[in-house]
């Protein structure tokens, strides 16, 4: 932060150390993988955010004229379709840049919510020893012991087929995961002096919980935020693909995926170029994950 | 003769600064049978010299020396396995955190076994009666029960004494003692000293005593080197040294004890901090923060220049005729 | 035991804090089929202290000093005995009082490192407890909390900075003047330097000095280093297995120790002056498990002096030679 550097006068602190932001990104720079893992998913993010300009066509238009035809750089290709078009004539560049705002979103919208609903459960479970904690954490244990899509499909079937239900699904998929991690923190944050000083001033709980502890706990949190986000992704498509999510004409990936399935044989990029994309984003938030854990976790430092 | 011998030993770690240099042109001699106290604040780099003298310094460390020898053995020459060879079974060392220098998932009797196993050998029943009359040595009441004992059912003090037992397992002739007090509390601290001192003296072997609290050193040291920002500063006889130092800085320590100036209301504190690795200053190294300095200490750094019964790294000692 | 026992050296000030007959016991579950085991880390403490003065509590590791400090400073409540400041008894019952109570006492912890918050500035460190505590305007509260950083001397611009970015010396100044920042009339200082190197050390404490002058402090000063006790204190309690075994005026202990265990203590301590030195009796053994305390005095199994008679009466706190001590043979053993 600049104010801060700004702050340090030359003579007197020379050897003050850098500030966290600034060491996070000298650790993070070092991991090649993880830093191109950060340029794919700002890449995604400004293709989510400006899919209305760089699409060539609307991702639902029907091209009659051109069912299946192939990528430009095949036999049969043109440039009006770089891509090509799938079985109805859509076209597969346009619906891919659809899908990743439609993927982005799912991302955002379940961690967001995983996030919100598992540290509250987390930091609760934490600060309560006792019935509270163990009823939390059991919860979160029960669904642990449920093989992840298994449960995901539990809960669509509940709600209904549809995306905003696969999203509320997934995220009760990575919910667990979150609570468990807040309680660990809080449990180790909770016996440093810096809690105790703040409760001898007087901070009353809600205090204590989100300003006084929470921000030490974001460390894991965020890492675990990261590669949560490939999860989502990829449970979403999953449900997509079993026709449980997203619904046509929706561009969603899997989607995509599961509708052009009878097509392998014939034009295999109806089917893999959605895979790909699949593929990119869910390995460019692993390694971007594994950089911020190597990047934020002291145990692992040299 | 000299049991250990160091001249100008320089350790520097790599860092994303550049470098950085932990200990500068230290010269230290442990005699045969000597107790050698090692004195400094944290950061004046006394761990880091007994680790350079083990081979034990970190991979991003430099180690330098105009000489480093053991017994007779250049360390410098050697390479890492005949080194390990002599420094392995001839110098131990004990540690500052007793609790963590022990593996939790083994026995005490299973470590101790381990180490006498690869150096000496022998049968199972052999082992076991060579590792009771060790705990017996270091003070271990019952050492037939606790040799079946895990670390974390041990006192703090207790697993200090088997670290010292594990230490001494070989018959070293020299021990690196590094805060071995530190975490203790006082009566079991100077237990552990005595234990220490009655081992040396009995086994006739030298110690090096690396500490940060002037009392221990006082009460149990020889010779004393005092080290300050990675410099040997002052290098003498523990009682001269206590009753009358040369160095400013051993002079502004000891009146900065509590016990030095019963009394008085106010305690006479050294201004300032101790420099960090990366912001030394010019000339003398403890130059902004002493009371004596004169221009000529802000110029270039004193060399280790001699005095009454050893050395003082000061332009314009005290006492000094 | 009654407060009026202990020692009246010179009483310069109101009485800030009265502790009666302070206990503090846990109960541990020992596994499965062991059944419940009672720890009485505070066992019968009673001191008065008076504002400017400092009371030191010596002991080691498991002597229930930091236990004594947890009830004096409210963060848990007594199991027995009763606790009053400024005359007000803070377990009462009454939230408000206790909540009031509470500003009134404040502490200064042993680790610099882990007692402030690592993702707040100094800055919001120190206001945190007038934002909690006062309906303060935010520029009134950047004046005190610049004000104090100058009391205990530190620069303004350390204001906008983060605690990694100051060394254990004035971390621990930041947690001095956190301390203050409610005007508080007791600090209890939990082994404040023992984590310093000595050079900084000194400076500390001769902050605390200063600060106890200005602000008419009393502090209940924790330690288990006799020779930094020795400077700072003006009455001493020490304690063994939750239990007081010799309480006074400090000149009078360490001069003139009534029992074996304030002995034992005053001859581990090492000394750089040949001449301040005593004769190490060693002190056999370490401290005996808090979970099953020996029978009679706490402190015969590691006794020099013990007699027969000690492994089965409790020795009472009684007067000798103007302290208390707990000890059958205090007049016999005067050093």
């Amino acid at each position: 932060m600049a104010t801060d550097a700004g702050a340090i006068p030359a003579a007197a602190h020379s050897a003050a150390p850098p500030h966290p932001l600034v060491e996070f990104w000298r650790y993070f720079r070092q991991n090649k993988g993880a830093l191109a893992g950060l340029g794919v998913i700002i890449f995604l993010g400004l293709v989510a955010i400006f899919a209305d300009v760089l699409a060539p066509h609307p991702p639902a238009e029907q091209f009659r004229d051109a069912l299946l035809r192939p990528p430009v750089w095949q036999d049969g290709g043109t440039w009006r379709f770089v891509l090509g078009t799938d079985d109805i004539g859509r076209d597969i560049l346009s619906r891919l840049t659809h899908g990743a705002r439609v993927s982005m979103a799912v991302g955002v919208f379940v961690i967001a919510l995983g996030l919100l609903v598992g540290v509250v459960l987390g930091l609760t479970a934490g600060f309560f020893s006792g019935p509270v904690d163990i009823a939390i954490m059991r919860a979160m244990d029960t669904l642990l012991a449920m093989p992840a899509l298994l449960l995901a499909i539990v809960v669509v079937a509940i709600l209904g087929p549809g995306l905003f239900n696969a999203m509320l699904a997934v995220s009760v998929v990575v919910l667990p995961g979150f609570a468990r991690l807040t309680r660990a923190a809080v449990l180790t944050e909770l016996s440093k002096d810096y809690v105790t000083a703040a409760r001898m001033t007087g901070a009353r709980l809600p205090r204590l919980m989100f300003i006084t502890v929470l921000p030490n706990c974001l460390a894991p949190l965020i890492v675990q935020a990261t590669l949560g986000f490939s999860t989502a992704i990829l449970d979403t498509a999953a449900l997509g693909f079993l026709g449980l999510g997203a619904q046509p004409p929706t561009p969603e990936w899997g989607t995509m995926l599961s509708d052009a399935l009878q097509f392998i044989q014939r034009a295999w990029w109806v089917v893999t170029l959605p895979g790909a994309a699949i593929l990119l984003t869910v390995l460019a938030f692993n390694l971007m994950g594994d950089g911020l854990r190597d990047a934020l976790d002291p145990k692992l430092k040299r | 003769m000299a049991l250990l011998e160091i001249k100008n030993l320089s350790v520097a770690f790599a860092t994303h600064g550049g470098e950085v240099r932990a200990v500068e042109g230290v010269d230290l001699t442990v005699d045969e049978g000597q107790v050698l106290g090692i004195v400094g604040e944290s950061g004046s780099g006394k761990s880091v010299s007994s680790l350079a003298v083990m081979g034990l310094v970190a991979a991003n460390g430099r180690v330098t020396a105009d000489r480093m020898s053991f017994a007779g053995h250049d360390l410098m020459k050697l390479g890492p396995r005949q080194r390990r060879g002599i420094t392995g079974r001839d110098v131990a060392m004990i540690f500052q955190e007793p609790m963590t220098s022990l593996n939790p998932c083994f026995t005490v009797g299973f470590q101790l076994t381990e180490g006498l196993r690869t150096h000496l050998g022998g049968s199972r029943q052999e082992l076991r009666r060579r590792a009771v009359e060790l705990l017996d040595q270091v003070g271990i009441p019952d050492p037939d029960t606790r040799l079946g004992a895990f670390p974390h059912q041990l006192s703090g003090g207790m697993c200090q004494r088997v670290m010292i037992a594990m230490a001494i397992a070989c018959n070293p002739r020299l021990l690196i003692a590094d805060e071995p007090t530190t975490a203790l509390d006082v009566t079991i601290q100077r237990q552990i000293l005595e234990l220490l001192l009655d081992l040396q003296r009995k086994r006739g072997m030298a110690l090096i005593l690396i500490t940060h609290n002037m009392g221990v050193v006082a009460e149990t040291a020889h010779r004393v080197a005092v080290m300050y920002a990675g410099q040997v500063v002052e290098e003498r006889p523990a009682a001269e040294l206590f009753r009358h130092p040369r160095h400013p800085y051993t002079a502004a320590l000891l009146e900065a004890l509590p016990e030095r100036s019963a009394g008085q209301r106010r305690l006479p504190a050294i201004p300032g901090m101790v420099p960090g690795l990366g912001d030394r200053p010019e000339g003398c190294l403890f130059n902004p923060r002493c009371g004596r300095v004169r221009d000529v200490c802000r110029a270039a750094r004193p060399p280790l220049l001699p005095t009454d019964g050893g050395a003082v790294r000061c332009l314009l000692p005290l006492g000094a005729a | 035991m009654v407060a009026a026992l202990a020692p009246k050296t010179g009483a310069a000030g109101d009485v800030v804090i009265e502790a009666v007959d302070l206990k503090r016991h846990y109960d541990i579950r020992r596994g499965l089929f062991r059944g419940h085991a009672t720890v009485r880390a505070v066992d019968g403490i009673s001191f008065v202290l008076a504002a400017g003065r400092t009371l030191a509590i010596v002991g080691e590791s498991g002597s229930g000093k930091s236990t004594l400090a947890r009830v004096v400073t409210l963060i848990e409540p007594p199991s027995g005995g009763t606790l009053k400041l400024m005359g007000r008894e803070p377990f009462s019952g009454d939230a408000t009082a206790q909540r009031e109570l509470r500003r009134a006492v404040q502490m200064v912890f042993q680790d610099p490192y882990g007692s402030l918050n690592p993702r707040r500035k100094v800055g919001a460190i120190l206001e945190e407890p007038l934002i909690i505590n006062t309906p303060m305007k935010a520029a009134e509260r950047r004046k005190r909390a610049l004000a104090m950083l100058a009391a205990v001397n530190l620069r303004p611009e350390h204001y906008n900075r983060y605690p990694h970015m100051f060394s254990g010396g004035q971390r621990q100044r930041i947690a001095i003047a956190r301390a203050l920042m409610l005007n508080p009339r007791l600090v209890v200082a939990d082994e404040p330097v023992s984590a310093l190197d000595i050079s900084i050390q000194a400076q500390v404490l001769n902050l605390m000095m200063d600060l106890q002058e200005q602000f008419n402090l009393a502090y209940l000063f924790i330690s288990h280093d006799l020779s930094v006790v020795r400077h700072i204190a003006n009455d001493v309690l020490v304690m063994y297995l939750g239990r007081p075994v010799e309480h006074g005026p400090k000149e009078l202990l360490f001069t003139q120790p009534r029992h074996p265990y304030t002995m034992a203590l005053l001859a581990a301590t090492p000394r750089v002056d040949p001449g301040q030195r005593i004769d190490p009796q060693i002190v056999k053994g370490e401290l005996p498990s808090p979970l099953n305390p020996p029978k009679g005095c706490a402190f015969h199994t590691r006794c020099p002096f013990a007699q027969d008679r000690c492994k089965v009466d409790v020795p009472a706190l009684r007067t000798v030679d103007g302290r208390l001590t707990a000890c059958h043979f205090a007049e016999q053993i005067a050093g």
